[in-house]
């Protein structure tokens, strides 16, 4: 077998934000390090991101602080988040976000000179850094111009298709099993390639690509998420999806492309066809304190936050996206199934050009709507996946020795719900811990390093392959289809125990049809094989999915069950966790939610 | 033909609209505007009509144009036009401006013809050596240009007396000559020399309040250069055409008070 | 709302390839990228095209459409005629790979040669100070999605392929200027982007601020700043006697 050999100290899977925040702190920490990524480097789905990175800098509100952030933030995720988690991200981002001015970062600013800061949902205070709405394509170019600058090596369009693990050391007695590398092919060749490394980090991204209506790019397979359990770890909070509350609806080609949540920090109001101001109807009372009753209030609040309370379209993302769903199942939609988002009524059209410079382009050329003159019209996307691969808090160890995982393929952090601006500064705080612990991992051991397995190398590649020895079976695009229309369907913002049960059923058929499907041509660029390679991930995820949102009989978050639609006593304590039995079934355990130190309970006394 | 490894597409482009109409009408006109002005430039005759003077050949520095209304600078042999030592510097801006180098590259020179058509020259070397690395002294062309608007400004200016010299007068063509030298001036002060030099090269606006103000002042003209060069290039022919008549005798001027 | 399209394709490698015409449907609203995508699943399943956000923001489905430099999922169909044949091909300068997908490892080559940003020190309580005015020009060029369309359209290299070892490119010229520009930054770059990076050889005819997807004024607001800062450094002997006698403008 013709096979490119490798070897590192860290390999980084992915090269988002969390990736190479990962891979600099791994290099800056003596580590011989490595970024394998599937697209070009500096295109991964971190420049998607648009509104900001979250971090009580108290640039704005001298009243802010980690503490203020960490109440939002388990607030936000409904108590499940894994307290230690959302307690370093309070702390740590700050910091996080200075030190990218240092490698060239250039943030919109306040009068003072100082890093501006935006609102945001959920968030108390304005905390968000931004360059306008195109925040995440400022965090990529900036560490991707640091990752090159410190000559960090990178390969670009390679898909890793498996880890690999092994003995740690040359397989002696007793000897601890773990990860010993990673094996892929580079998408332009179709060659194979190996990577024999004792710490991989996984920082892969989400899974919205199972989803028929999505805010996220073909990369978004669930293959961190699926590599992490085929290698023996665990996936925890797989049931919640977050449904970012406004995708664009028209023209069907753009269905589910993101409209920033800055929309509505920087003014923007949801309407029903009505002209009504609907999320006034939907203030759930875990909020009610916070949120403003009248109309009046709410838009004093722009400009008066000490005495005003919020806006409700500034509310938690599930609960914004909960009710534009009722509204249109209410039949007080727009034309095209979703609801009016308005800035053009209450902002001049030059301040909407300055701050959503990106808005105002994406619906000029892509909906021919001026949103300086006319109402958006916007509904639910699936944008994000709070499960996935189960963590140490202070290292991103997952529970196999040598893998890490950080930002979205890790799980815990944002509990059952993310708040908007909380995953970039997720990505810095913990690609930046992942890449530490790595290098740190690497470094122990130093002298014992594990081997790539000649048949585990053999058997990968066989299975790469095996697409192209099959004969008249079906192509994987259909394949792809159906798995997204199952999971819009039976799996998606309002879940019901049958449904599910009928996903379950349609996932089993379709894992049939993907054993069985064949791709055309041959292996340099092929598009069609790499779906046939990723769609075993897509399906192992979404088997996660609908397996633990079927076990959670209760609403929380980005969670709601149709037949169990409150909260539970019993589930706010419980974490579901998938593993990969050794029959090849997901196993699905329940665990006690960790429990927060009594210092830090005092924060949600007051 | 393709470089090696490149996509083998014959096609000299794939480009289905129109896009030699640009460069070909950028031709036209600037050959009819060389042709129009090296005749005047070197009829030596015919520049001034009190009290305008073309301003192909402002200021007046021979003793041809002296008279009731003309001082006298500068008395060079009188079988030289003046026209050929005054136009150098004007040439010299236009042929080094960041604007008509896009258009003469373009149109003139094929360099490229238009975007993603192939240009035909087998080496490019841009303005990397002699003589195009000369295309650097612009400000230099800037800081004479800004002198000879001052001149046409004296010389409108002096177009408000009449052919006796008494001030209080005003004809058509001191309202061409002004119209003339103000269109020269926006096209001096929105070049990008200019932006340049009054605040473009800081790194810290904040630091220079009045600079950064006139920087964008500049910036916002700078954004209309070109058709500050086109309509001044228009207005100074239109402007000499004038006297050009009024010179010869073909019309006479339209007198407002 | 739905009609055929006619659709001519650029397929094939390094070795040779040509124009594949297909029939294929197009429903209201859609973009050049869809197509392809319908082309992808049902016509042809390995035709190789690069592609990630579909929303303008990643600049990875650069290709040349009707000969014109383009992001693929920025060109409504609605912008041709029912009738008019439109023809797809990849980005002329770069090497092919497979069918739309070029080697667009110029470009990163490059990236790597910049001389890196490097801030001064930051201030005593840890912060960094600048106003907004001082931070827009070069946040304009941090606009760049980097899809590489300047670099295609540059005729310096598009038709010179001998000239890519010593230009850098429009991309880069405006990375220099960003980072010149930057207030933080204390390195001086004019020299490097004058005698390394090719800034010479640009003719600012401007065909990379025309296909600017960001519209980006990448030749008035960066090449040529750039150029007249090079003229400070190299060509002006009064900022040069200005500069030897001690009296160094303050940037």
């Amino acid at each position: 077998m013709e096979l490119e050999r490798h070897e590192y100290d860290v390999v980084v899977v992915g090269a988002g934000g969390a990736g190479l925040r990962a891979a600099i702190e791994a290099h800056e920490a003596g580590a011989r390090t490595a970024v394998v990524c599937k697209s070009l480097l500096g295109k991964a789905h971190t420049v998607m991101a648009e509104g900001g990175i979250a971090a009580a800098m108290a640039n704005l509100y001298p009243e802010d602080n980690w503490r203020v952030h960490f109440r939002d933030t388990m607030r936000g995720g409904k108590m499940l988040n894994h307290w230690r988690m959302a307690q370093l991200h309070a702390q740590e981002a700050p910091d996080r976000v200075r030190e990218l001015e240092d490698w060239g970062a250039l943030f919109d600013r306040t009068p003072d000179g100082l890093i501006s800061q935006r609102d945001f949902g959920g968030h108390r205070y304005a905390r968000l850094a931004h360059v306008g709405d195109r925040t995440g394509l400022e965090l990529i170019r900036t560490l991707q111009q640091r990752t090159v600058a410190l000559g960090i090596d990178v390969y670009m369009e390679c898909t890793v298709t498996r880890l690999l693990t092994g003995p740690a050391g040359d397989g002696g007695a007793g000897e601890e099993h773990g990860v010993t590398g990673a094996f892929g092919y580079w998408r332009e060749s179709g060659r194979f390639v190996a990577w024999q490394a004792p710490s991989v980090v996984l920082a892969t991204g989400g899974i919205g690509k199972s989803y028929k209506v999505t805010s996220n790019s073909w990369e978004y397979t669930g293959d961190g998420h699926s590599l992490a359990l085929q290698a023996g770890a665990t996936l925890v909070n797989m049931e919640f999806v977050q449904f970012h509350p406004t995708g664009m609806v028209w023209p069907p080609s753009v269905r589910g492309i993101l409209v920033t949540e800055s929309v509505r920090g920087d003014g923007g109001v949801l309407k029903n066809s009505a002209g009504n101001r609907f999320m006034f109807d939907y203030i759930p009372d875990f909020f009610r304190k916070e949120t403003a009753e009248t109309e009046e209030e709410a838009d004093r609040w722009y400009e008066d936050k000490k005495n005003n309370r919020r806006p409700p379209e500034l509310l938690p993302r599930d609960e914004v996206a909960r009710a534009i769903n009722s509204e249109v199942k209410a039949g007080r939609g727009t034309p095209h199934g979703g609801v009016f988002l308005d800035i053009a009524s209450r902002r001049p059209a030059e301040y909407i050009r300055k701050r959503l410079p990106s808005m105002y382009h994406q619906f000029k050329e892509l909906a021919e709507v001026d949103i300086t003159a006319e109402a958006m019209e916007v509904g639910p996307t699936c944008h994000y996946v709070m499960g996935g691969v189960e963590v140490e808090p202070d290292t991103e160890a997952a529970r196999v020795p040598g893998l890490f995982a950080a930002g979205e393929v890790a799980g815990g952090m944002h509990g059952s719900n993310r708040l908007g601006g909380n995953s970039l500064s997720d990505l810095l705080v913990f690609g930046r811990r992942a890449g530490l612990a790595a290098a740190e991992h690497a470094a122990e051991r130093e002298h014992t390093r594990g081997v790539l397995a000649e048949d585990a190398l053999a058997d990968a590649a066989r299975a790469a392959l095996a697409p192209f020895e099959r004969e008249g079976g079906e192509n994987p695009y259909t394949v792809q289809h159906d798995l997204q229309q199952t999971m819009h369907d039976l799996v998606g913002i309002i879940r019901t125990a049958p449904e599910m049960e009928q996903a379950l059923e349609r996932i089993a058929a379709l894992k049939e049809r993907v054993a069985a499907l064949s791709v055309e041509g041959h292996r340099q660029y092929n598009p069609g094989w790499h779906l046939a390679l990723d769609l075993p991930h897509m399906l192992l995820v979404s088997e996660c999915i609908a397996r633990a949102a079927l076990a959670r009989e209760e609403s929380r978050g980005g969670h709601t069950r149709d037949d169990f639609p409150a909260t539970d006593e019993e589930w706010a304590r419980t974490n579901l966790v998938c593993a990969l039995a050794p029959d090849g079934d997901v196993a699905l355990t329940r665990q006690p939610l960790p429990q927060m130190p009594p210092e830090l309970t005092e924060i949600f006394e007051s | 033909m393709p470089a090696p490894r490149r996509a083998a597409i014959a096609e000299r482009t794939l480009r289905t609209d129109r896009w030699w109409v640009q460069p070909l009408v950028t031709v036209v006109v600037l050959v009819l505007f060389i042709a129009y002005s090296t005749f005047r430039a070197f009829q030596n005759a015919y520049y001034y009509a009190e009290p305008y003077i073309s301003p192909f050949y402002s200021p007046c520095i021979t003793t041809r144009c002296e008279g009731d209304s003309f001082p006298e600078f500068f008395t060079g042999p009188v079988w030289i036009s003046p026209a050929i030592y005054i136009l150098v510097l004007p040439l010299g801006i236009r042929l080094t401006c960041y604007y008509y180098r896009k258009a003469y590259y373009r149109s003139f020179w094929l360099s490229p013809p238009a975007c993603a058509v192939a240009e035909p020259h087998r080496r490019y070397t841009g303005e990397t050596r002699f003589p195009l690395i000369g295309q650097n002294v612009h400000r230099y062309f800037l800081y004479a240009a800004l002198l000879f608007n001052l001149i046409l400004f004296y010389e409108a200016f002096r177009g408000f007396r009449d052919e006796t010299g008494e001030w209080g007068h005003m004809g058509l063509g001191t309202l061409i000559l002004l119209v003339n030298a103000v269109m020269l001036f926006l096209y001096s002060v929105s070049c990008h020399s200019c932006r340049h030099i009054v605040g473009g090269r800081l790194n810290n606006f904040s630091r220079h309040p009045l600079r950064y103000r006139a920087w964008g002042l500049v910036s916002k003209l700078n954004a209309r250069h070109m058709q500050y060069a086109w309509v001044s290039l228009l207005t100074v022919a239109l402007a000499d055409f004038y006297v050009f008549l009024l010179a010869t005798g073909t019309i006479t001027d339209l007198r407002f008070f | 709302m739905t009609y055929d399209a006619t659709f001519r394709v650029w397929r094939g490698d390094a070795a040779g390839g040509d124009l594949q015409t297909f029939t294929v449907a197009v429903n209201e609203g859609e973009v050049v990228l869809d197509v392809i995508h319908r082309l992808q699943a049902t016509q042809a399943g390995d035709l190789a095209v690069r592609w990630n956000c579909k929303a303008g923001k990643c600049g990875s489905c650069s290709a040349e459409v009707n000969g014109r430099p383009r992001l693929m999922c920025m060109t409504r169909m609605s912008t041709f005629a029912e009738t008019e044949t439109v023809t797809v091909t990849p980005l002329r300068t770069f090497p092919v790979i497979r069918d739309l997908v070029t080697d667009v490892s110029y470009n990163y080559e490059k990236a790597a040669q910049i001389p890196a940003f490097a801030p001064r020190p930051r201030e005593a309580d840890g912060s960094h100070r600048m106003q907004q005015v001082d931070v827009e020009r070069s946040q304009e060029f941090r606009k760049c999605i980097e899809c590489w369309l300047c670099q295609d359209t540059c005729h310096v290299i598009r038709d010179h392929e001998e000239n890519k070892r010593s230009f850098a490119g429009p991309r880069f010229l405006i990375r220099l200027a960003e980072l010149d520009m930057h207030p933080l930054d204390e390195r001086d770059r004019r020299d490097a982007a004058q005698d390394e990076f090719g800034l010479g050889y640009c003719n600012i005819t401007k065909c990379c601020s025309e296909v600017c997807p960001e519209g980006i004024h990448l030749t008035d607001n960066g090449i040529i700043p750039l150029k007249e800062r090079v003229v400070d450094r190299r060509f002006d002997p009064l900022t040069w006697l200005g500069s030897k006698i001690g009296r160094r403008p303050s940037r």
